[in-house]
């Protein structure tokens, strides 16, 4: 211990080399703890824990291709609406907080008053999904490596045309894993005046209108 | 006295018995004889055919085919997952077929700006196409155009 002590630096013989020891030791105990209650918080079961995600939009989820398919491979609710990215998903983590606030207040805790949001918390993905163009898609689907001679005769067409107008993933791809909300297109009276879809241009030409 | 309409009774009951387990026997479902709370084997199971370009039709007026995969695609109240291609409005963008002009008319032939909630359910009549190859020859020919 005495031939250690010279190699020491001045603040470790200050507090004493055991506690920098235990502080080492507190150090990864609190960010293995921490990184642990993060992982916890990112998984299916905790989604749908709360009857308000696991009787609306996973009984729905459940008859899409990202829940059941040819091979197996599945996506979780994270995988699509949590950043993968650490800055992100902290960023999305603390707006959850928000989340958990209308949990206790019971805002959706009913089918009638789900729906009655629906088109407001659906809005809040698509906002999402296209501020970081489709970020959460494109962690699989790149387009770059897409094969357009093994995809259908629409969506080899479709494809390309739609990433030269630089469309995002989004943009088109809407309902794909959830109900969507009542959407007017100008079919039937029962959804006359409800919101209309956007493809990917209309946003753009309701922003020069406001200019 | 009081035995002759028990006995005739218990005969009836055990030949009506019989009979109903031998019509059961002889009766075969689709999914053959798979007790109802299992699963049947599906090593027939029919296939949706790959995408193609427009099939022509068999005849005047028929509604036509459905040439692409739907799969997924719903038809709820909220949302008509055909019509956010094939609308008059949306059609031109997606090179989609258009829904006909008759698809606007109501049941008095009177004409309105929206479909027709009778025609809202396209899978009534457009059916998409699968491997299922006819059980029976089918000799049906059209009725010849005007002026063939």
């Amino acid at each position: 211990m005495m031939s250690l002590e010279k190699y020491m630096p001045a603040w470790v013989k200050r507090i004493g080399a055991v506690t920098v020891l235990l502080l080492f030791v507190a150090g990864i105990v609190f960010w293995g703890s921490f990184n642990w209650a993060l992982e916890a918080t990112n998984k299916e079961e905790f989604c749908i824990s709360c009857h308000e995600m696991k009787e609306n939009v996973f009984k729905e989820y459940q008859n899409t291709i990202h829940y059941t398919n040819r091979t197996g491979v599945r996506a979780t609710c994270p995988d699509c609406h949590v950043p993968k990215e650490w800055g992100p998903k902290m960023y999305r983590k603390i707006q959850a907080s928000n989340e958990v606030l209308h949990k206790i207040l019971g805002t959706i805790d009913t089918p009638e008053k789900f729906n009655a949001k629906r088109h407001e918390l659906a809005q809040h993905e698509w906002d999402r999904m296209k501020a970081n163009d489709s970020k959460e898609c494109r962690n699989c689907h790149r387009y770059d490596y897409m094969d357009y001679t093994e995809q259908g005769n629409r969506a080899a067409k479709q494809h390309p045309q739609a990433f030269i107008e630089g469309k995002t993933c989004i943009d088109c791809h809407k309902g794909i894993a959830h109900q969507l909300p009542a959407i007017d297109q100008h079919i039937g009276k029962q959804n006359e005046g409800a919101v209309q879809i956007s493809h990917g241009e209309k946003p753009e030409e309701k922003a020069e209108e406001k200019k | 006295m009081r035995f002759i309409p028990a006995l005739a009774l218990a005969a009836a009951v055990l030949l009506s018995g019989a009979g109903v387990a031998s019509a059961q026997e002889n009766l075969e479902s689709l999914r053959g004889k798979m007790p109802i709370n299992q699963e049947a084997r599906s090593d027939n199971m029919f296939r949706p055919e790959k995408d193609q370009e427009i099939i022509p039709r068999n005849f005047q007026k028929q509604p036509p085919l459905i040439p692409h995969s739907i799969k997924g695609y719903n038809i709820t109240q909220n949302f008509n997952k055909c019509m956010d291609c094939h609308s008059k409005e949306r059609a031109e963008e997606t090179g989609a077929t258009k829904v006909a002009k008759s698809h606007y008319l109501d049941r008095e032939d009177k004409k309105h700006s929206n479909i027709s909630p009778r025609r809202y359910f396209c899978m009534q009549c457009h059916v998409p196409q699968f491997d299922a190859k006819p059980l029976v020859e089918n000799t049906y020919k059209p009725a010849a155009k005007k002026g063939e």
